[in-house]
C-alpha cells in the first residue's frame, strides 16, 4: 500500500498577527508547526502501513523552510519526504495548491491512498484535499472519522456529520480527509528524530513536475484577497460552577437578565 | 554553546521529553496522583519514544547514553509530575548494577528489553531493619547447586510488581556482614517471589511502592552480579551514578513549581496589581530560581563526572542529590506560600509539588546519609592533602 500524506506548515496560532496594510499573516518570528489535523492524517497512514505494508510519503508545498515540518513527520516513522518548492508556486490559493500537490503525486506514480487533515488552521477552507482528488479523478471521502477493512480493492469509511455519520465504502485509489477523532497521534521516537534530522528530502520544482505554468503560484490562482482583519475581541466569558441543576438556573437567569432569551 | 553545553542528542532528549511531558503527563496528572496507581500507558510512550534506550549503552540495545541522558529526561517529566518521573528513571536505577557490574552474556539477556521498555526494571535493598545500614540485612540467598535459594522481604520497592527485572541485594554469607553481601538478578515470575503490601504513599503517588516477599526462591546462579560479597560496592556504585537522578527530579519538581507560581503570581490580582508586581513576591521568585539554577549546574555537574568515568565521584554525587532536593523541599513551600490560600487546595498542583518534593530528601540515602558521605570523603581529603 502506497500512500502519500500531504502535510501544511502553518503558524502557531496562538500568536498569529496580521499586517494590516497588506492583509496578509505576519510570519517572521512566528513559529511553524505541522496543521494539527495533519498529524492525525500522518498517523492513519502509519497505522495502515503498519498493517498492510508498503509505504508512507509525506509531502507539503512550501519555501524551503517547510522542510523542518518534513522531517517532523519522519520522525513519527514516514518512510520517505518530498517537498516541492518553487518561486513560482508561490501566493498559490486552494486551487494552485490542490494543482501542484496532484502534480506531485503524479510523479510519485503508484498511489494508493492520498491522506490529508480535514482543514488547516490558518486558511480554514477544507478546500485542497478534495481540489487534489478532483485533479487526479478519484474518488474522495472527507470529514473521515474510521477507516475500516481496508485492503489492497478498497476500504470502508465512516464520514463523520453534524448528526451522526455517513458509511462509504470506496475502491483505491481514493483520497480521504480526516477529522481528529480518527485516531491519537503517536509521538516521536529519539531513534526516528535522529534518523529524520540526517535523512535526504527530495525537492521537486514546477520544472520537475511539468507544471503548467499558468496554473501555479498567484497567477494560477483565481482567489483574490479583498480584506483581511482580526476579529474583534471577546467579551469576558463567565463559569457558573456548582451543581449543574444551580448553574443551569443561574445561566437561565443569565440569559434573561440579559434580554437574550 | 547552548545554555548548558547540551550535546545536539541531547537537547533531543530534552525537547522529546517536555513535549510528552506537556502534552501526555500534564492532562492526566491530578488524576494520576488521586488513583495512586503505576502510570502504565505514559510509560508506553515513554518506551515508544525511545527513553528508556537513553541510559543503556549502543551494543545492548541502547542508544549509548548514561547519567546526564537520564538526568535530563528525568527533570523534564519531573516539571510535571515527580511521580511519573521515578517510574521511569527507577528502571535505570535497576538497570544500572547490569551495565555496571554484569557479564556480557546476562548485559545481553536483559537490557535490550530494558532498552525497548518491554521490559521494567526495579531495585530492591530496602528492608525492614536495613536501609541505610546495609549490615543489619536478613534477605538470604543461599548456593544450592546451580541455584541461589533467596528468603526474605523487600520494603519499599518502587516499581515492585510492576517491574519484570530486579536487582537484588542479599546475603550471601551472613557472618562476614556489609561483605557477605551480593547482588543477584531476579525476574517476575520465579516460583517462591511474590508481591506484598503496596504503600499509600504522602507523594510521587504515580509510581507504585510495594514489598517483595521471597519464599525459598531458587535463582539460577548464572544470575549473581560479578562474584559474591560484592553487594554492598555494586550497591553503592549503583547509587554513585543513580543520585545526581534524583537530583535531576528535585530539579525539576523544584521548576515546575516556580513555573505554575509565576504564572499564578502574574495573574492574581491584589490591591489592583498582580501579586508578581509586589516585591516581596518578586524576590521569592528571585531566590527560588537562583537556588533552583545552582541545584541545576550541580546536578549536570555530578552527572557529566559520572559518565566521565572518573573514580571517585562518591562526594559530588551524594552533594547533587543533598542540595538539590533540599533546594526543591524549600523552593516547592515557597511556590505554595505564593499561591496563598489556594495553594492548599488540590485544585491547584503546588501542594503536590510540595508532597513530592519531601521524598527526594529520603530516598537512595537520606540527606543525613549524604552528609555523612560527603562529610567523610571531606576529611579524608584533607587528611591525604588533596585540599579542594
Amino acid at each position: 500500500m502506497n500512500i502519500v500524506v500531504c502535510i501544511k506548515q502553518v503558524p502557531d496560532t496562538t500568536d498569529v498577527k496580521i499586517n494590516p496594510e497588506t492583509n496578509t499573516l505576519i510570519r517572521e518570528g512566528v513559529d511553524s508547526i505541522i496543521n494539527p489535523f495533519d498529524t492525525y492524517a500522518i498517523e492513519e497512514g502509519l497505522r495502515i502501513k503498519e498493517k498492510l505494508g508498503g509505504e508512507v510519503i509525506v509531502m507539503t508545498m512550501g519555501p524551503p523552510q517547510a522542510e523542518s515540518v518534513l522531517r517532523e513527520a519522519l520522525s513519527m516513522g514516514c518512510g520517505e519526504a518530498i517537498l516541492l518548492t518553487d518561486r513560482n508556486f508561490a501566493g498559490a490559493d486552494t486551487w494552485a495548491t490542490s494543482y501542484t500537490l496532484s502534480r506531485g503525486i503524479k510523479k510519485i506514480g503508484e498511489v494508493d491512498l492520498i491522506i490529508c487533515g480535514k482543514q488547516a488552521i490558518d486558511g480554514d477552507t477544507a478546500q485542497v484535499g478534495p481540489g487534489i482528488a478532483e485533479m487526479l479523478d478519484i474518488p474522495c471521502i472527507t470529514y473521515t472519522g474510521k477507516i475500516k477493512d481496508i485492503d489492497e480493492n478498497g476500504f470502508t469509511a465512516l464520514r463523520m456529520t453534524e448528526s451522526g455519520h455517513n458509511v462509504i465504502k470506496s475502491p483505491l485509489p481514493a483520497l480521504i480527509t480526516v477529522v481528529k477523532e480518527i485516531n491519537e497521534p503517536r509521538m516521536p521516537s529519539l531513534r526516528g528524530k535522529m534518523n529524520a534530522k540526517k535523512a535526504d528530502i527530495t525537492h521537486y520544482t514546477a520544472a520537475d513536475l511539468a507544471c503548467n505554468l499558468e496554473s501555479i503560484g498567484q497567477l494560477g490562482s483565481p482567489t483574490v484577497v479583498r480584506k483581511i482583519f482580526a476579529p474583534p475581541a471577546k467579551g469576558k466569558g463567565e463559569i457558573f460552577k456548582g451543581e449543574p441543576a444551580d448553574t443551569a438556573e443561574k445561566l437561565a437567569a443569565e440569559l434573561k437578565d440579559k434580554g437574550i432569551v | 554553546m547552548n545554555e548548558y553545553n547540551f550535546t545536539e542528542d541531547q537537547l533531543m532528549i530534552r525537547d522529546l521529553a517536555r513535549q510528552i511531558a506537556e502534552d501526555k503527563i500534564r492532562p492526566v496528572r491530578a488524576e494520576l496522583d488521586e488513583k495512586d496507581e503505576f502510570p502504565e500507558e505514559i510509560i508506553k510512550i515513554l518506551a515508544d519514544s525511545d527513553l528508556f534506550a537513553i541510559f543503556v549503552p549502543e551494543e545492548y540495545g541502547g542508544l549509548g547514553g548514561g547519567a546526564m541522558e537520564l538526568c535530563i529526561a528525568t527533570e523534564e517529566l519531573s516539571k510535571v509530575c515527580g511521580g511519573v518521573a521515578v517510574s521511569y528513571a527507577a528502571s535505570g536505577l535497576g538497570a544500572f548494577p547490569i551495565i555496571l557490574f554484569g557479564s556480557d552474556e546476562q548485559k545481553k539477556k536483559f537490557l535490550p528489553a530494558i532498552a525497548s521498555g518491554e521490559k521494567i526494571a526495579a531495585f530492591g535493598l530496602t528492608e525492614p531493619n536495613a536501609g541505610s545500614d546495609v549490615g543489619g540485612m536478613e534477605t538470604t540467598a543461599e548456593k544450592d547447586g546451580d541455584d541461589y535459594n533467596l528468603n526474605g522481604n523487600k520494603i519499599f520497592i518502587t516499581n515492585g510488581g510492576v517491574a519484570d527485572i530486579y536487582t537484588i541485594i542479599a546475603m550471601t554469607n551472613k557472618s562476614r556482614g556489609a561483605r557477605g553481601a551480593s547482588a543477584i538478578v531476579v525476574e517476575k515470575g520465579m516460583d517462591g517471589f511474590d508481591f506484598g503490601k503496596k504503600e499509600d504513599k504522602m507523594g510521587i503517588r504515580a509510581t507504585v511502592t510495594r514489598e517483595l516477599v521471597f519464599e525459598d526462591c531458587r535463582v539460577p546462579a548464572e544470575n549473581l552480579l560479578k562474584r559474591e560479597g560484592l553487594g554492598f560496592i555494586v550497591a553503592m556504585k549503583t547509587f554513585d551514578k543513580s543520585r545526581p537522578g534524583i537530583g535531576a527530579q528535585a530539579v525539576g519538581i523544584a521548576q515546575g513549581s516556580i513555573n505554575e507560581a509565576v504564572e499564578y503570581a502574574s495573574q492574581r490580582i491584589q490591591f489592583g496589581q498582580p501579586v508578581s508586581s509586589f516585591q516581596a513576591v518578586r524576590h521569592m521568585i528571585a531566590n527560588m530560581s537562583t537556588k533552583t539554577e545552582a541545584a541545576r549546574n550541580l546536578v549536570y555537574h555530578a552527572a557529566r563526572m559520572v559518565d566521565s568515568g572518573v573514580k571517585n565521584i562518591s562526594k559530588i554525587s551524594a552533594m547533587s542529590k543533598l542540595f538539590a532536593s533540599d533546594v526543591a523541599m524549600e523552593v516547592t513551600t515557597n511556590a505554595l506560600q505564593i499561591f496563598g490560600g489556594s495553594g492548599y487546595m488540590k485544585e491547584y498542583p503546588a501542594e503536590k509539588f510540595m508532597r513530592d518534593a519531601k521524598i527526594t530528601q529520603i530516598y537512595e540515602g537520606t540527606n543525613q546519609i549524604q552528609r555523612d558521605v560527603i562529610g567523610l570523603k571531606v576529611i579524608k581529603e584533607n587528611k591525604s592533602g588533596k585540599k579542594k
